[in-house]
């Protein structure tokens, strides 16, 4: 139920091509300043699987999560996407990688955000086609025409020229996951995807990210929504400290678990959500 | 007799004056007027390029930047005029004295400009660039895409005030001999002794050409704020 250290910490270890999982961390450490905020994570997800990360704040998942695309710099051990090494190179001492390998490795992994970050400057089809454009190279027609579609997609066609501060929390975070999918990723991690939004304004995103699981997408999703977690997820994490407190399907962590750490914090949240 | 102290004890004002001299200080509001915006312009190329290569040029490029700054923003702008006007000659360069005015404009206000690029640039929420390089951008787009666009529209109200403010400055150039309009009208009142009407009239025009910048500059906003 706890993460298994014992196995895979040869630095060796990664598999490339087909067989490796569409993530692999092992090792993984990390400081800001003396403040240890991840500490030794290991965890695999492989390709389709859904993995919640859950926990208390300053626990460490979203950090975790943006180390994944390094947003977020990682000091030690290995993050592998698909067998490819985040943010370093593969030789013995690693550097950092190039701005433009970095930027190929980013464009199979979408982002979801907790404040949505769209920019505010371009309408909802704007801000999906923009990417095609600047990234993927599109021309414009051929740009925008997908981003209609991806807008269709997540059920808001009809808002393809309103701008971001004309919709609601819900629709924005609609129109980012478009942008996210629009760029066919192998892989999209989602951070806090409702903790911005209205309780009535849950239930849309969560039934798009529904949507995505049942077609395949791999996701790594940081969340407090607990029903997403047990009725989504694959496998759920727990993390307190900078560790993986508990590992293994909704039910083994929710329902089997006897880490007192993650009883307590269930606890805590059956208590805030019942009435 | 009276002549000689006409502009002090002349028993009223001769707006006649001020029609005779319109024409020459209209023709020298229009040199003031393009003198300024091609300073302006030279200043808003300065101003983005200084502040674009402070925040991604590295150390050195934050470092040459910084102390442009603090020079073309610590000296007064007649110091900087006179500066340029005399030592270009003596570095082999002979420009014409509208030349000196325009590179002095520019490079002063390049200086204010780059500043409110990073005022405006410090207040585009961090999770925008993130965005787009969580999408795989180059920087280059990230750039010209995402921040420079929302920087633009944060700073109007700034770029349109250093606007008027170089407008009333250009007057310093008068300095150098460039027959603009704090110029035209200091010679027109040496030749009819009539100081008061002319910079009255003067004074009149530049409130007019400012109150048409604040005008567009209102227009620019409100348009961008529909967006």
């Amino acid at each position: 139920m706890t993460t298994v250290s014992e196995t895979a910490t040869s630095p060796h270890s990664a598999m490339a091509g087909d067989a490796a999982p569409m993530v692999s961390i092992r090792g993984v450490s990390k400081s800001f300043g003396t403040n240890e905020v991840l500490r030794d994570i290991d965890l695999t997800v492989n390709k389709s699987e859904v993995v919640c990360l859950i926990g208390p704040s300053g626990s460490g998942k979203s950090t975790l999560l943006r180390c994944v695309n390094f947003l977020e710099v990682y000091d030690r051990g290995e993050i592998r996407i698909e067998g490819k090494l985040v943010g370093y190179t593969e030789e013995t001492p690693r550097r950092r990688l190039s701005n433009r390998d970095l930027r190929s490795l980013r464009r199979n992994v979408g982002m979801v955000f907790q404040q949505f970050n769209l920019w505010p400057h371009m309408t909802a089809l704007e801000n999906v086609a923009e990417a095609l454009v600047q990234v993927r190279g599109m021309d414009k027609a051929a740009a925008g025409a997908h981003a209609r579609r991806m807008l269709d997609r997540v059920g808001l066609a009809a808002k393809a020229d309103s701008y971001p501060a004309r919709l609601s929390g819900g629709q924005q975070q609609r129109v980012a996951i478009a942008r996210v999918i629009a760029m066919e990723p192998h892989l999209m991690l989602f951070d806090e995807p409702t903790s911005a939004l209205d309780p009535e304004l849950v239930g849309e995103v969560l039934q798009v990210m529904r949507d995505l699981a049942a077609d395949g997408m791999t996701m790594v999703v940081v969340t407090h929504e607990m029903g997403f977690a047990a009725n989504v997820a694959d496998k759920v994490a727990f993390l307190d400290h900078g560790r993986i407190a508990a590992f293994g399907t909704p039910r083994e962590v929710f329902h089997e678990s006897t880490e007192p750490r993650v009883q307590q914090f269930l606890q805590t949240y059956h208590e805030r959500n019942s009435f | 007799m009276d002549r000689g102290f006409a502009g002090i004890e002349g028993p009223s004002m001769k707006f006649s004056v001020i029609i005779d001299a319109l024409p020459h200080l209209l023709g020298a509001a229009v040199t003031t007027v393009w003198v300024s915006l091609l300073g302006v312009l030279l200043g808003q190329v300065i101003g983005l390029a200084v502040c674009v290569a402070r925040q991604s040029g590295g150390r050195a490029a934050d470092m040459a930047g910084g102390v442009y700054v603090s020079f073309f923003r610590g000296v007064p702008l007649l110091i900087q005029l006179l500066l340029i006007y005399y030592m270009l000659p003596l570095i082999g360069i002979d420009v014409p004295p509208l030349v000196a005015s325009i590179a002095a404009l520019g490079l002063a206000s390049g200086a204010y400009v780059s500043e409110i690029y990073r005022g405006a640039l410090n207040a585009v929420p961090h999770g925008q660039s993130e965005a787009a390089l969580a999408l795989g951008f180059p920087d280059r787009s990230i750039w010209t895409r995402i921040l420079l666009p929302q920087a633009f529209r944060i700073s109007v109200p700034a770029l349109v005030n250093e606007l008027i403010l170089l407008l009333k400055a250009s007057s310093l150039i008068s300095v150098v001999g460039v027959a603009e309009l704090t110029r035209t009208s200091q010679t027109i009142s040496a030749a009819n002794y009539r100081p008061l009407e002319i910079y009255l009239a003067a004074g009149v025009i530049y409130l007019a050409i400012n109150g048409a910048l604040a005008l567009f500059g209102t227009l620019v906003e409100r348009r961008l704020q529909q967006a």
